[in-house]
């Protein structure tokens, strides 16, 4: 067992204590972003915020979508919507590595049964035009979260460095509960007082999992889709083409055309060479997004609404 | 001399960093100081997960130098003197002092005193320095900083004989404290020689300084914790040195996992455990087939003597293993050639089309190369086209370094023929220049085709590599090729094999190309070569029925030609390596021949010939020869025509020995018997010395000297014909 008190989190419980240790640090605890994205690094309070002047910290949960990973139910590890716990630091404190491990031992492992590594990593995110250095985080072997200083996003070299974490929450939770089959995760703990039963993550995913590869898979109608990502790039270029440009309406449309895209994609009509083509109009959209955000955000005075 | 120690500690290094990071420092460190004129003694370099350590001894200061710098000449023009007190720093020309030589007569020398500096403020002025242009592979910025370094600087220990040297690099500011490992020993520690640093870490620290150290632990331990179970280590120095540079405080574990995943291919197995991992693999030393273990290195001393780190990582392994049980089952519910049509989801480039437009000119190619190489044609082309498809079988997408060996364990389970499923295997071969060479000859035909097709598609749509870029590792192709026609002795005519290949039907309405090549053309394209053309915006607008004579006449004979020029540049570093004199590869290289074994064999005659007295003297005379004949063609031209009178004995017999070794010459080079031809040529030796001790080549006689040099032009000619004389250096 990967914990020192008696009884493991709870996959709620989990996120709860990630929240309230991190909201300790100072950072912001925002709630996820209400549009569908493939990681929590896509929510525009990392990709947007990491850029210009301005300190900001931040953590959320972000559930991210992957339709092409999706196995209807079937496969323990695999899902096309799970949940990343998202950290930015910004700028990077001195001991972020430190704050870091006191995360991993708020949410009980023990430090000491279990061999923390940081490991080589060197992150990018071709569709928003990012980079960065860092590691992979693993425990006793097993990869429970990616650390990257932002080097880049938008294409644009960053003022001021982002630490980011992002934890992987199913995974970790299996870990910290010791079960193999992320459906047997609990989700909730009973609660004897009130006679409320426990519940199990796959109470409240599996057969969202089920219908969703189904649609993923079998039903979503690649031609409405393909026009829905026409417009959602069409709409993108015209915020940004605007005399003022709208960059956060804008950044939500290139967010849609990049879901639209994993969608065909899961579906299996993007050919090799049309998939490079496809990402690189994401990443065009995304870095007309990050670089009229920058140009904004310079003309806002300090409260602005006041 | 005093101690210095400098310590850098910084949050995780890659571990494929450290090392060379290590040296790096020691070396910028080292010419620093005694580029400032101290004396580096004892010097040693430490390197490890979260610090670089260097120490040594210097002295205290710098010596004091004082330069003397000669100036103009006693009452020289005003502005001559100005010039020298600016050079020196002079205020006034009485600064100077004034010496007399006999020659010069007076002139003014500046005696320049420089006292020396401090090695402390030497020091501090060098390490900032250093270390804003460290050659990191990969930096990277942190917080509000823009100084770069590998990961986040966390401190610095800057100490010169026990004492601090302050300086301050990426807002850091040096001093006397480092930290230890996380768990066991973080400190802070204060520091004040070396002695200490070393005992302090390695004690209540609990970090291994030396990575050679750590090594020798792993390995020790890994060793142990085998044998005690009766098994054995496969021993991998590349992850031992990866490892060693995970860990301070490396502890090795040894774990097990479901001996049901040894039904997987050992390679699998090992690369899992390896790459994805970094755990060693056990084999039993009884069979010598794995084992159902791994050893892993932690980084601590756990109190339950890592009983749950093996665990956790047997967990993870076994999630790694069953992905590749279940790939492996999938890919084995088809047979590998219905993998083939799926090639085509695979782009081998944009221009040159999918994997499968590649494996289907690769098998027309192979088809043609197999009667060359001895092998059966059917099975050359059969083999070319198997060869790619295991590249879109879930198991190479994960593991992709098994190519080839997948698809040849499919193969093989099949039934199939064994030498295509040979020639699967081994058909990237040879990948570098220590790697081996396929023999099996329908694996040749294959490799080379594999190889060859890579070089002239590059070659058509023009990405040749350039200085030191070459993405598509052509020179690597090209080398391949190179050792794979000589290492198995085939007479290849590349020009014929390279123009047919440039004149590959292309088939261009269906490939991937259409929509993926973007060249937006009209017409239609029909051979490989037209891509160069129409990418350049060029395009064939004649007669159809002549636009293959076109091509072939027009355009390809070029485009072979710098092909062929770049194999045997290929050729000429090959054959350098081996130790053939740069000006003999040269002298051969000359003759237009294009097939390399013949190539090869006519070097190595022509150097073991010009080892022997015979070959020295003989190149010596052709040498005088060829000089005299410059020598006069400068003074009008030559004499054309036959030699028709001689009259002197040795040039006579010069002649006779002339007439009998050319044709000897010409039919041992028909019969490629190099050696025979040297001999042949050998012969002329005695006439040529005997000549030219003799005979008065530039006679006073016209028709004497027009024949004579008639006769040096025969000697050049014959000669000629082995080789470039003139490229050898006598």
């Amino acid at each position: 067992m990967a914990q020192t008190s008696p009884k493991p989190l709870s996959f709620q419980g989990l996120i709860l204590t990630l929240q309230n240790y991190w909201a300790a640090q100072g950072c912001v605890i925002l709630q996820p972003f209400d549009t569908e994205v493939g990681a929590g690094t896509l929510h525009p309070a990392t990709v947007l915020r990491s850029l210009g002047p301005k300190p900001w910290n931040v953590a959320y949960v972000q559930p991210s979508r992957r339709p092409a990973d999706g196995r209807y139910g079937e496969n323990p590890n695999r899902l096309q919507h799970y949940y990343q716990f998202q950290v930015i630091m910004k700028p990077n404190p001195p001991n972020y590595q430190e704050l870091y491990l006191g995360s991993l031992e708020a949410i009980g492992i023990d430090m000491d049964l279990h061999d923390i590594r940081f490991v080589e990593d060197d992150w990018e995110n071709p569709t928003v035009g990012a980079w960065g250095l860092g590691w992979e985080v693993w425990c006793d072997g097993m990869e429970v979260s990616q650390y990257t200083y932002f080097q880049q996003v938008g294409g644009m070299d960053l003022d001021m460095v982002s630490g980011e974490l992002t934890y992987g929450l199913e995974r970790l939770a299996m870990y910290v509960q010791n079960v193999d089959n992320v459906y047997d995760l609990v989700f909730t703990e009973a609660n004897e007082a009130n006679g409320t039963p426990e519940v199990l993550y796959g109470d409240v995913f599996h057969q969202n999992e089920v219908q969703q590869s189904t649609y993923n898979f079998e039903h979503a109608d690649t031609d409405k889709i393909l026009e829905k990502f026409k417009f959602a790039e069409a709409e993108c270029m015209h915020l940004l083409g605007l005399e003022k440009p709208l960059p956060l309406p804008a950044y939500e449309h290139a967010l849609k055309a990049s879901h639209l895209f994993n969608l065909l994609d899961a579906r299996g009509v993007v050919s090799p060479t049309q998939r490079q083509e496809y990402i690189k109009r994401v990443r065009d959209l995304a870095k007309g997004c990050a670089e009229a955000h920058v140009a904004n955000e310079k003309t806002i005075k300090e409260k602005a609404w006041s | 001399m005093a101690e210095f120690l400098f310590e850098i500690f910084c949050e995780e290094i890659p571990a494929r960093m450290q090392v060379r990071a290590g040296a790096d420092l020691s070396k910028a460190l080292t010419d620093g100081l005694k580029k400032a004129g101290l004396t580096v003694e004892n010097e040693h370099c430490y390197t490890g997960p979260r610090r670089l350590v260097f120490t040594a001894d210097i002295p205290l200061r710098s010596p004091d130098i004082s330069e003397e710098r000669k100036g103009p000449r006693v009452g020289s023009p005003e502005q001559a003197l100005a010039g020298f007190m600016r050079g020196a720093g002079l205020s006034d020309i009485s600064e100077a002092q004034i010496r007399t030589d006999p020659k010069k007569g007076e002139y003014y020398v500046a005696v320049i005193e420089k006292s020396g500096e401090d090695s402390a403020a030497i020091i501090a002025g060098l390490i900032p320095d250093i270390m804003n242009n460290f050659p990191w592979p990969k930096s990277m910025k942190s917080g509000r900083s823009n100084f770069r370094w590998v990961r986040p600087l966390q401190s610095m220990i800057c100490l010169l004989g026990g004492k601090t040297i302050e300086f301050e690099v990426g807002g850091i500011t040096s001093g006397n404290t480092t930290e230890g490992h996380r768990r066991h020993g973080k400190g802070p520690f204060s520091i004040e020689h070396f002695d200490d640093y070393k005992k302090t870490l390695e004690g209540k620290g609990k970090v291994i300084l030396s990575a050679e150290t750590r090594k020798e632990l792993i390995i020790e331990q890994a060793r142990q914790a085998c044998s005690a179970k009766g098994l054995e280590l496969v021993e991998d120095e590349g992850l031992l040195n990866e490892v060693a540079g995970l860990a301070e405080w490396p502890v090795v574990i040894l774990g097990d996992m479901d001996p049901s995943f040894l039904e997987l291919p050992g390679e699998v197995i090992r690369l899992s455990m390896r790459t994805h991992q970094k755990y060693f693999a056990v084999r039993d030393p009884k069979t010598g087939e794995l084992a159902p273990n791994f050893v892993v290195v932690a980084n601590q001393d756990a109190p339950d003597g890592g009983v749950e780190i093996a665990k956790g990582n047997s967990k993870v392994l076994s999630a790694r293993l069953a992905d590749a049980q279940f790939f492996q089952s999938e890919d084995a519910k088809k047979k590998l050639i219905e993998y083939y049509d799926k090639l085509d989801t695979v782009v081998f480039h944009k221009k040159l089309g999918s994997i499968r437009d590649k494996a289907e000119r690769v098998a027309a190619l192979a088809r043609e190369l197999a009667p060359k190489v001895g092998a059966d044609a059917d099975a050359a082309e059969q083999a070319a086209k198997l060869a790619k498809c295991d590249l879109v079988t879930q198991t190479v997408v994960e593991f992709t370094s098994l190519q080839g060996q997948i698809g040849a364990q499919m193969y093989r389970r099949e039934s199939g023929d064994a030498d295509i499923a040979t020639a699967i295997e081994q058909h990237y071969k040879p990948q570098g220049p220590s790697d081996a060479v396929p023999t099996n000859p329908v694996t040749v035909a294959v490799a080379l085709a594999d190889k060859l097709d890579t070089l002239v598609g590059f070659w058509a749509i023009d990405e040749k590599p350039t200085g030191s870029k070459d993405p598509f590792a052509l020179r690597r192709a090209a080398l391949g090729v190179v050792r794979i026609i000589l290492e198995n002795e085939k007479p290849i005519d590349l020009h014929e094999i390279l123009g047919g290949h440039f004149m590959y039907p292309m088939k261009i309405s269906s490939g991937s190309l259409a929509d993926g090549g973007g060249y937006g053309f009209g017409g239609q394209i029909d051979f490989l070569i037209e891509l160069g053309l129409i990418m350049s915006g060029g395009g064939y607008g004649g007669p159809e029925n002549e636009k293959e004579g076109f091509f072939k006449s027009a355009i390809v004979p070029e485009y072979v030609d710098s092909l062929l020029t770049f194999i045997l540049d290929r050729l000429k570093v090959y054959l350098r390596d081996k130790g053939v004199r740069h000006d003999i590869i040269e002298s051969v290289l000359g003759s237009g021949e294009d097939d390399l074994v013949a190539i090869v064999n006519r070097v190595t005659a022509l150097q073991s010939f010009l080892g022997t007295s015979e070959g020295e003297n003989l190149l010596a005379g052709y040498k005088r020869a060829a000089n005299i004949l410059k020598a006069e063609a400068k003074k009008g031209d030559l004499p054309s025509g036959d030699i028709d009178t001689l009259s002197q004995t040795e040039a006579l017999a010069l002649q006779q020995s002339l007439s009998k070794a050319k044709p000897a010459i010409e039919t041992a080079l028909a019969e490629e018997s190099y050696s025979t031809a040297m001999t042949a040529l050998s012969e002329l030796r005695g006439p040529i010395d005997a000549f030219f001790d003799n005979v008065m080549v530039v006679a006073e006689d016209k028709i004497e000297r027009e024949n004579n040099l008639r006769l040096l032009g025969l000697i050049r000619d014959t000669a000629r014909q082995i080789a470039d004389f003139d490229r050898i250096n006598g």
